[in-house]
């Protein structure tokens, strides 16, 4: 065994360092992406599970103990489906739609910081790199309506882009609220900007801005109950009505995996990432900062998710529209002009 | 100022904040769901599921052909033959009741003056393959061996209103 290692060892140092580079990064994603996706399957299971407890039922419980494995039978009966091209699609615009979606939704993972220097890569620009890949999120969704030649896709498609576009604005401004409190775009620096304890948690200078990107974050990424883009009596599915199979579940993935982003950055930019809540009250293994603080504060919002699911009527579209434009980006500049003043005057355990 | 009341309200969230108490609360509630094939909801004696022909003690099939059921039958599910017996007694050579038409609304059972045709409260059946729907004599009767414990015991537990 001794000698496995050694000799591989050996051949390590033998390679050229771009080829550990590359090495490093394929094994830094892989680590990424297979607990992102067994979080997803898990996520599914959850959401039944817990909207099906809010509701007075118990959800699925016959797959392994207590419906533990019913993520992986969805997935096997998603993943042996054919895959239907529609005749008259863009064949290569349909095929490359999902991909982009998917593609985004996981790559920026690359700059979250599960601990501190616990990251992909640690880029100055994080905060840009991941308002970038997320705008460009609604490339895919958009292809695939506009792919698929389809009328109720091609609605879907343009709502979901409509209301994503809206709402990337109010988030856009939130974070500027965070950027502004740090003085830093990286991600891992926003977290240490946060340190000391509870009250220096972003959460409390910026309550208002917090709200406003949760909400915000939930009509990104097209969840209940800002969910118009699919309507089973208007428009089907919406934009990835014409997919099924495995091109559906890459959609599907992708919008799971966004879902936890969105909680995952919440966490990271508001409650202080991976930084106990206990911090500073003297020295146990709860006020030990962990990754174990960072999946709990992100599993808080992603319940979130489900209890906004289970709890909020939809919205009508206008409504959201009228959120967007006339309630949230309003706030947003407000609350920005009093963290200036906030920030001028030192006020605070965060400003000083 | 009323609408400035409702205006701070809708922008604090108070009305979606108590909403999400309630699930939140509705989420520790016990459930009400039953597990199946585990557990069932209670059935009334007087339900009426599969049917089954009844025998005397002595081994006798109770009906003796008097065909009220077959008069009954507002769905016309039952066919009746009769012949003679030996004994000079009559008795059905055949007695068939066709599920697919029957409409389970227990019509035969209180036409029956010697309550040998009854609805049991089986619910859990199926057919294969077409004609068993068919429920001859033999097979009503084989069913009414079967369950004549439960069988019993329902028309016991309802006789004050029979």
């Amino acid at each position: 065994m001794a000698g496995i290692f050694h000799s591989l060892v050996v051949y390590w140092t033998a390679l050229p360092p771009a080829w550990q580079l590359v090495l490093k990064s394929v094994a830094g994603i892989i680590v990424i992406m297979v607990p992102l996706i067994v979080a997803v399957g898990f996520m599914t299971l959850a959401e039944r599970k817990v909207i099906g407890y809010m509701q007075g039922r118990l959800g699925p419980n016959r797959v392994g103990m207590h419906g533990t494995f019913q993520w992986l039978a969805d997935v096997l009966k998603l993943v042996l489906k054919e895959v239907v091209l529609p005749t008259r699609a863009n064949t290569f615009l349909f095929l490359i739609a999902p991909i982009i979606s998917i593609g985004t939704a996981f790559a920026a993972w690359a700059v979250v910081p599960f601990d501190n220097g616990m990251l992909l890569s640690n880029i100055n620009a994080g905060l840009l790199y991941i308002l970038a890949l997320t705008s460009f999120g609604v490339y895919g969704i958009i292809l695939s309506g506009w792919a698929s030649n389809s009328k109720y896709a091609f609605l879907g498609a343009m709502r979901s882009a409509a209301q994503m576009v809206a709402y990337e604005i109010a988030m856009g401004f939130a974070l500027v609220g965070v950027l502004m409190a740090s003085r830093s775009l990286n991600l891992n620096q926003i977290v240490l900007g946060q340190s000391g304890n509870i009250w220096h948690w972003y959460l409390w200078p910026l309550l208002p801005l917090f709200l406003i990107y949760f909400i915000s974050g939930v009509a990104e990424t097209n969840r209940a109950p800002f969910d118009v883009a699919e309507g089973e009596s208007e428009i089907v599915a919406g934009f990835h009505v014409e997919y099924s199979g495995t091109a559906f579940a890459s959609f599907f993935l992708a919008e799971y995996a966004n879902m936890i982003l969105v909680s995952a950055l919440a966490s990271t930019m508001f409650l202080g990432g991976w930084l106990s809540p206990f911090q500073g009250l003297g020295d146990s293994f709860i006020t030990h900062s962990s990754i174990a603080w960072f999946a709990i504060k992100t599993a808080f919002f992603l319940y979130c998710f489900l209890w906004f699911r289970a709890t909020f009527p939809r919205y009508r579209y206008d409504q959201i529209m009228r959120l967007g434009w006339k309630v949230f980006i309003p706030i947003t500049i407000i609350w920005l002009m009093v963290e200036g003043v906030l920030i001028l005057y030192r006020v605070g355990p965060w400003f000083a | 100022m009323n609408r400035v009341r409702s205006w701070i309200k809708s922008l604090l969230l108070v009305e979606l904040f108590q909403g999400m108490g309630l699930t939140l609360k509705m989420f520790f509630m016990p459930k009400s769901t039953i597990l199946y094939p585990e557990e069932q909801t209670p059935k009334s004696p007087r339900y009426r599921g599969l049917h089954a022909q009844r025998r005397y003690a002595n081994g006798e099939e109770r009906c003796i052909a008097c065909k009220l059921c077959e008069a009954v039958c507002p769905a016309l599910a039952i066919t009746i033959d009769s012949e003679t017996r030996e004994d000079g007694t009559r008795r059905t050579t055949r007695y068939d009741i066709d599920l697919f038409k029957c409409i389970y609304c227990g019509f035969c059972e209180e036409a029956c003056p010697v309550d040998a045709i009854v609805e049991t409260s089986i619910t859990d059946f199926h057919f294969e393959q077409r004609g068993e729907q068919i429920m001859t004599k033999e097979k009503l009767l084989a069913i009414g061996d079967r369950y004549e414990a439960q069988i019993a015991g329902d028309r016991a537990a309802d006789a004050r209103y029979r």
